[in-house]
C-alpha cells in the first residue's frame, strides 16, 4: 500500500526518489536513542491537547464573580482566566482529562528532553559535525522550560500567581536593565496590566510552540542530513550506518512508542490528579501560601534561590545586584553557558577538530563522563534543595539544617561525583566488563596437581557479542 | 521476560509506589483527641480536681498557682480555658522537656481530666473561653477566602503545613472544628491570635468548615497524591511515567552497543 502511495506521489509530483530514499533511511538501534522520540511524541500530544484547551480558556485578568458548579469557590471574585480554567475543569466535556493530560505531558516532555541531553552528552554525540544540532537542542530545552512556566502561570490560581511573583523578582534583579525589563514584560509593576496576560497567552499558545516546532523540524533534518550516529561495533565504521530502515521496521516500532507515550500520559491524566487549581483558590498579590513549589523543571532554580546566602552588591545607596540574580539568573546562566560552550572546550582540550560519527561509550572518555556527572549532580543537588520545605513538613528534618547541609553538598557532591565517575570509567576501560551485564566472575579450573587455570576469560569481545 | 527486566520493572514500580505513598500519607499521623465539650458552668468540685491534677502534672514548670517560672514556662493567668483545652487535647502539653516546640501528640489526659484542668486554668484569670464552633453555620467559600488571607501564609493553602520562622506550622489534617477555633483565639506558640473584631464567630465557623473540606478535598482529577502540588507531581512524572516509558524503550530498542545480525547497512551519506 505504501509502495502504491509512493508511486501515486511519484507520478504526480516527482517526489518518488526523495520519498523512497526517506523510506530506506537507516536508524541505528539502541534503546537510549529513543529518549528524543519520547520528547517528540510528548510535543505532539501537547499540541493536540493544547488546541482543545484554547477553545475554552479565556486569557483575561479582568475580574468576575464565580457562579460555576464548584461550590467552595462560589461568590468569590477572581480573574476570568481562573474562572474559565475552573469551567474547563468542571463543566467542559473531557476538559479536566485533557487539562491533566496536557500538564502531565509537559512534565514528561521536559524529563525526556533532559534524559536525551544526558544521552547526547555522555556518548559524545554533540561532536562535530553535530555540534550545531546540539545547540538547537539546548535552545529547545530553554524554550520548553519557559513555555512550561508560561503555561502553568496562565491559570491565575494562587500557586501560579506566586510563581509569577518570583519570576518578576528575578527579572527585576538583573543589574542595570532589570527594572526596565520587568516593566516591559509586565507592562508596569507586578502583577502587571491586562496586556501582560495576553502577552503570556500568545507566548504560550503561539510564539513558543511555533519556535519549538520549527526548531524540532530543523533538529530532525539536521539529524538525518549528516545521518545518525551509532555505537562502535562489528562492520560499523565512521563512514556507514547500520540499523533498521525506516520502512517497514523502524516506523512501526516508533509508532508503537508513540502509542505507549500516549497511553501512559492519558492513564496518568485520567487517574492521577495534577494541579487541582480549585484547591488553591484565586490569586491576589497580597496573598501567599506556604509550601508553594514550581513544576519540577524549575525546581533547580527555586533551590538555587533558597540556597544562596543573603548577599547583594550595593554601591553607595544603589543596589547593583539584588540577591535573586545569583540563583535565578547567574546559576542557570552558568549551567546553560557551560553546556553551550562544552563542545568547543573539548575540541580545544583535545586538539581534536575531526568529525566524529561513531559514539563513545561513557567509559571511553572518562574525563567527559566525569565532568558531565559532576555537572548533573550539581544541578540535581540544588534541585533537591528546592523541596527542602516539603522534606521538613513530611519528614521532620529541620529546615535551616537542611539548607546548610545542601550548601555543603552543592560543593561536595559534584566533587565526589567527578572523582568517583572518573575512577569507575577508568576501571571499566581496563577491565572490559559491562556494568550490569554478567557478574565479572572468572571461571577457574583446578587441575589434578592442584594448580589453577582460567577457563574462559570474559573479555571485551565476549561482552560485546552477547545479544539482548 | 528475563529476570533483569522483571527486576527493573519491579524496582520502578516499587519506587513509584513509594514516592506516592510518602506523599499520600497525612504527615505525622498520630491518634487524635476527642472533641471538646464547649463551655459549661464550672462546679467547684471540677476546679478543685483540676487544681490537684495541675499540682501533680503542670506545676513543676508553670508554678503551683500557675504564676509561671521565669526561664521555664509562662504564667497561665489569663491564658483562659481555650488555651488549656487546645494544648491538652492536641497532646501538645505537657512537654517532655522545657523549651522544646509543642507538637501534636497523643493526649496525656482523659476527657474528664482535661475538663477539670480547663476549669482550673480558667479560674486563674480572665482569658478566652472555649469557642463554640459549628462548621454547618459557616460558608465554605468565605472560609477559603479568609484562610488564604490569614492562615495559608504559614499553614499553606489546603492546610498542608509549612515552614514558619523558627517553627513548624502544622498540617491541619487532624484539627477538629473546636481546635481550629481555639487556635485562632489563643494563638498557640508563635501563631498570632485573632480577636473577635478580626474574625467573628461566623468567620470561625466558615474557616472551620473550610478546614473540614481540606481534610477531605474534592479530587475531581483522580488520586490526590498528597494535595501539596508540584513536588509529588514531579515524583510521579519521573518515577511512574518516565520509568514506564524507559521500560518500553528498553523493550523495543536494542540493548547492545555492538552489532546485531539483522542490521542493514544504510547508504553512504
Amino acid at each position: 500500500m505504501i509502495r502504491r502511495a509512493v508511486r501515486f506521489l511519484d507520478q504526480r509530483a516527482g517526489a518518488g526518489s526523495a520519498l523512497g530514499k526517506a523510506l530506506r533511511y537507516v536508524f541505528p538501534d539502541h534503546w537510549t536513542f529513543l529518549f528524543g522520540e519520547i520528547a517528540l511524541y510528548s510535543f505532539v500530544i501537547l499540541v493536540a491537547t493544547g488546541i482543545y484547551l484554547t477553545l475554552f480558556f479565556e486569557p483575561s485578568s479582568s475580574t468576575i464573580v464565580y457562579h460555576g458548579s464548584y461550590a467552595p469557590l462560589q461568590g468569590q471574585e477572581m480573574s476570568k482566566a481562573y474562572a474559565s480554567a475552573l469551567t474547563l475543569s468542571f463543566e467542559v466535556p473531557a476538559g479536566l482529562l485533557i487539562r491533566q493530560v496536557h500538564h502531565w505531558t509537559a512534565l514528561v516532555f521536559l524529563a525526556a528532553i533532559v534524559l536525551h541531553l544526558m544521552r547526547i552528552f555522555f556518548t559524545g554525540a554533540y561532536r562535530k559535525p553535530r555540534d550545531l544540532n546540539y545547540y538547537v537542542g539546548l535552545t529547545m530545552l530553554t524554550l520548553a522550560v519557559i513555555e512550561g512556566y508560561a503555561g502553568y502561570s496562565l491559570l491565575d490560581d494562587l500557586l501560579s500567581g506566586m510563581g509569577l511573583a518570583i519570576g518578576n523578582a528575578v527579572a527585576l534583579s538583573i543589574p542595570v536593565v532589570g527594572g526596565q525589563l520587568g516593566t516591559l514584560i509586565w507592562g508596569g509593576r507586578f502583577p502587571g496590566t491586562d496586556a501582560f496576560f495576553s502577552r503570556l497567552y500568545i507566548a504560550h499558545v503561539f510564539i513558543f510552540p511555533v519556535l519549538i516546532g520549527s526548531l524540532m523540524a530543523l533538529h530532525l533534518a539536521m539529524v538525518a542530513i549528516p545521518r545518525h550516529t551509532q555505537f562502535r561495533g562489528r562492520r560499523r565504521r565512521e563512514s556507514n550506518v547500520i540499523g533498521t530502515p525506516l520502512w517497514p521496521g523502524y516506523a512501526l516500532r516508533s509508532l508503537g512508542l508513540f502509542f505507549s507515550v500516549a497511553a501512559v500520559l492519558f492513564a496518568l491524566g485520567g487517574l492521577v490528579q495534577i494541579n487541582p487549581i480549585w484547591q488553591w483558590g484565586p490569586y491576589e498579590p497580597y496573598l501567599g501560601t506556604n509550601g508553594a513549589q514550581p513544576d519540577w523543571y524549575l525546581g533547580w532554580l527555586i533551590g538555587a534561590l533558597r540556597l544562596m546566602p543573603h548577599f547583594d552588591v550595593v554601591i553607595g545607596g544603589y543596589t547593583l545586584v539584588p540577591n535573586p540574580f545569583w540563583g535565578g539568573v547567574l546559576f542557570p546562566g552558568l549551567v546553560f553557558g557551560f553546556l553551550y560552550a562544552w563542545p568547543a572546550i573539548e575540541r580545544r582540550l583535545d586538539r581534536d577538530y575531526a568529525p566524529h560519527n561513531l559514539l563513545d561509550r561513557p567509559r571511553d572518555n572518562p574525563r567527559r563522563t566525569a565532568i558531565g556527572a559532576a555537572l548533573f549532580a550539581w544541578v540535581a543537588t540544588i534541585f533537591f534543595a528546592g523541596a527542602a520545605d516539603r522534606a521538613f513538613v513530611q519528614l521532620g528534618v529541620p529546615y535551616e539544617g537542611q539548607l546548610w547541609g545542601y550548601r555543603a553538598a552543592s560543593v561536595l557532591v559534584p566533587t565526589a561525583a567527578y572523582l568517583l565517575t572518573r575512577r569507575v570509567c577508568e576501571h571499566l576501560r581496563e577491565d572490559g566488563g559491562h556494568p550490569g551485564r554478567g557478574s565479572g566472575a572468572r571461571v577457574l579450573a583446578r587441575s589434578r596437581s592442584g594448580g589453577f587455570e582460567e577457563l574462559r576469560p570474559q573479555g571485551q569481545s565476549a561482552a560485546d557479542g552477547e545479544q539482548g | 521476560m528475563r529476570p533483569r527486566r522483571i527486576l527493573i520493572g519491579t524496582l520502578a514500580a516499587v519506587l513509584g509506589a513509594f514516592a506516592i505513598a510518602v506523599f499520600a500519607q497525612p504527615p505525622q499521623a498520630r491518634p487524635q483527641g476527642g472533641s471538646s465539650a464547649g463551655t459549661v458552668a464550672v462546679p467547684t468540685g471540677l476546679r478543685e480536681a483540676g487544681r490537684a491534677l495541675f499540682a501533680e502534672g503542670c506545676s513543676s514548670c508553670h508554678g503551683f498557682e500557675g504564676e509561671g517560672v521565669p526561664g521555664q514556662a509562662p504564667s497561665l493567668r489569663g491564658a483562659g480555658e481555650a488555651a488549656a483545652d487546645f494544648y491538652l487535647r492536641t497532646g501538645r502539653m505537657p512537654l517532655d522537656q522545657v523549651g522544646e516546640e509543642p507538637l501534636r501528640a497523643t493526649p496525656r489526659y482523659s476527657d474528664s481530666q482535661i475538663r477539670a484542668l480547663d476549669a482550673y486554668v480558667a479560674s486563674l484569670g480572665p482569658g478566652p473561653a472555649i469557642p463554640v464552633v459549628e462548621p454547618g453555620r459557616g460558608s465554605v467559600s468565605d472560609g477559603m477566602q479568609m484562610f488564604n488571607e490569614s492562615c495559608a501564609g504559614c499553614h499553606g493553602t489546603g492546610g498542608k503545613g509549612g515552614v514558619a520562622i523558627g517553627a513548624y506550622a502544622p498540617p491541619l489534617g487532624e484539627a477538629t472544628p473546636t481546635e481550629v477555633g481555639e487556635a485562632i483565639r489563643v494563638g498557640p506558640y508563635v501563631m498570632p491570635s485573632f480577636s473577635e473584631a478580626q474574625l467573628d464567630q461566623r468567620d470561625l465557623d466558615s474557616i472551620a468548615r473550610y478546614v473540614q473540606l481540606t481534610q477531605n478535598p474534592d479530587d475531581a482529577g483522580g488520586f490526590g497524591i498528597g494535595h501539596i502540588g508540584p513536588v509529588p507531581e514531579g515524583l510521579v512524572a519521573w518515577f511512574a511515567a518516565i520509568a514506564a516509558l524507559l521500560l518500553v524503550a528498553r523493550l523495543i530498542g536494542q540493548r547492545n552497543e555492538g552489532d546485531e545480525p539483522g542490521g542493514e547497512e544504510g547508504g553512504k551519506a
